[in-house]
């Protein structure tokens, strides 16, 4: 009888590790499936959607690798990978999937997971470009680009790059210095309310 | 019913057609009026919730967006111009339609009756029925000699749950066709701008916009029609010198279609000067000068 081997190594070097499987792999399993309304097992990791996607490239993992690591129950490492993070959600991925996973979906909702728990985002920028957007329309019910930007600018503490491009924009009258605002604010101030965020 | 026949509307502008993209909007309007058709922005709009919304917290861009569909005026369909905000406006109408409890919720919290009827309307969807019913025929060949790049960007790209909603791609094409301009076939019509990764990851998107760009020209494209304006706004602003070709909004070459209604200062918000272009194809003469 011949006894089955396998590698010790991984195609680019590394030792492999065994991945040890108990029941939380299944609890992270639930809550994604839960938030994203798509369920993971359709999956066959035919690579579509990370052929697709025009961010790939600039992941740390492929998009179908993150599905691979919810099917384990890799938490940590699924919530801790930049890749939730520069997903823009463009959609490409859930559309072209030929077995109707919405991948942009699961991507939201790691994403959520990840805020939700604490665990530093790996492309902080991006948290706080979508803080910044999200206190606009917390203040004004619109969002005003230019105070987004000075923000978002002051909390990267990067004031100068693109610096010529603010004033192309503004000499071409595309960055309003005032912000267009909604009257009712006290409906805003509700949903915010609501929703419970510190706002 | 068509929706020409229905000559009233409501119209959602969103945040970017209301201030980074005002020519968008002029445009849309002046366009839509030549054909009687009347625009009644709803009153005290918020914004849709945008990208950064749902990349954070479902429920408050569920609650953003719904907003929205509460203060719509029940008895007319509403136009929505940014394909962005109809994909959020959209999703959000499909979750109110399957929860008889966030409808109430929905109706508690906006002190308005839920109704489950309102038609949201993306521009493309007008404009098919306007192309059906022949109004294109009368400005036949008025865009001759245009070589365009079709551009719909991906908020037009269906996922799963919203895969009964039509994308319609070819409508630009189609429609430039019979307004004599010729459209390239080209692989990019629906890839992505990269969004906010144009503020937050600048390198990132500026590969993206370039791929674009160089797509397009690669094609014998003269310039880009756009019907996103977060799109037109990526490509002018993250486009290297050597790539740049003129990107119009989709409304604003339909309204230079149409005799007299272009307005030059439109183009003076553009960070990709599109003026020599039109010069040089003459389709500039009949225009009305600045600041009319």
């Amino acid at each position: 009888m011949r006894t089955q081997t396998y590698p010790t190594e991984t195609i680019t070097g590394e030792p492999v590790q065994p991945i040890e499987l108990d029941h939380s792999a299944q609890n992270f399993i639930d809550q994604v499936e839960d938030l994203s309304h798509s369920h993971l097992s359709r999956c066959w990791h035919c690579l579509t959607c990370s052929g697709g996607c025009p961010f790939s490239e600039d992941m740390d993992y492929m998009p179908n690798a993150i599905i691979r690591m919810i099917q384990f129950g890799l938490k940590e490492k699924a919530l801790s990978c930049s890749t939730i993070w520069l997903c823009v959600g463009c959609n490409t991925c859930s559309m072209e999937c030929p077995n109707g996973v919405d991948v942009a979906a699961i991507m939201d909702g790691l994403r959520q997971m990840a805020i939700q728990e604490k665990i530093p985002a790996a492309e902080p920028g991006i948290l706080s470009f979508h803080n910044a957007v999200i206190d606009s329309i917390a203040r004004y019910g619109r969002t005003h680009k230019l105070e987004i930007m000075m923000r978002y600018k002051l909390a990267s503490k990067d004031l100068f790059s693109d610096i010529d491009l603010g004033f192309r924009m503004m000499s071409r009258r595309k960055l309003d210095l005032m912000p267009s605002k909604v009257r009712d604010r006290e409906s805003i101030r509700n949903i915010f309310k609501q929703n419970q965020t510190d706002r | 019913m068509t929706l020409v026949s229905q000559t009233n509307l409501s119209y959602f502008p969103g945040c970017s057609l209301a201030t980074t993209a005002k020519e968008n909007n002029a445009s849309l309007h002046t366009f839509v009026d030549h054909f009687g058709v009347t625009l009644t922005e709803v009153d005290d709009w918020n914004c849709c919730g945008s990208s950064s919304t749902h990349s954070v917290n479902s429920e408050l861009a569920f609650s953003l967006a719904a907003r929205n569909l509460f203060q719509a005026p029940p008895d007319k369909p509403m136009l929505i111009a940014c394909p962005g905000c109809f994909l959020r406006l959209k999703h959000a109408q499909k979750e109110l339609a399957g929860s008889k409890e966030r409808q109430e919720t929905c109706e508690q919290q906006f002190n308005r009756p839920y109704n489950p009827d309102l038609k949201l309307v993306h521009f493309f969807e007008l404009l098919a029925d306007m192309s059906k019913e022949g109004i294109f025929k009368e400005l036949g060949g008025r865009l001759n000699g245009l070589k365009i790049a079709p551009y719909y960007g991906c908020m037009l790209a269906r996922p799963p749950h919203m895969n009964k909603e039509k994308n319609h791609h070819g409508l630009i094409e189609k429609t430039m066709a019979a307004l004599g301009a010729e459209s390239v076939y080209w692989p990019f019509i629906s890839r992505c701008c990269g969004t906010f990764l144009s503020v937050s990851r600048p390198k990132i998107a500026e590969k993206q916009v370039n791929r674009i760009m160089q797509g397009a020209i690669a094609t014998g494209a003269e310039c880009i029609v756009t019907a996103c304006a977060m799109c037109h706004l990526n490509l002018e602003i993250r486009c290297l010198p050597e790539n740049r070709i003129p990107i119009f909004h989709f409304s604003e070459l339909l309204s230079l279609a149409l005799e007299g209604k272009f307005s030059r200062s439109w183009l003076k918000r553009h960070l990709i000067d599109p003026a020599p272009l039109l010069e040089e194809k003459q389709l500039i003469n009949a225009l009305v000068p600045a600041g009319k």
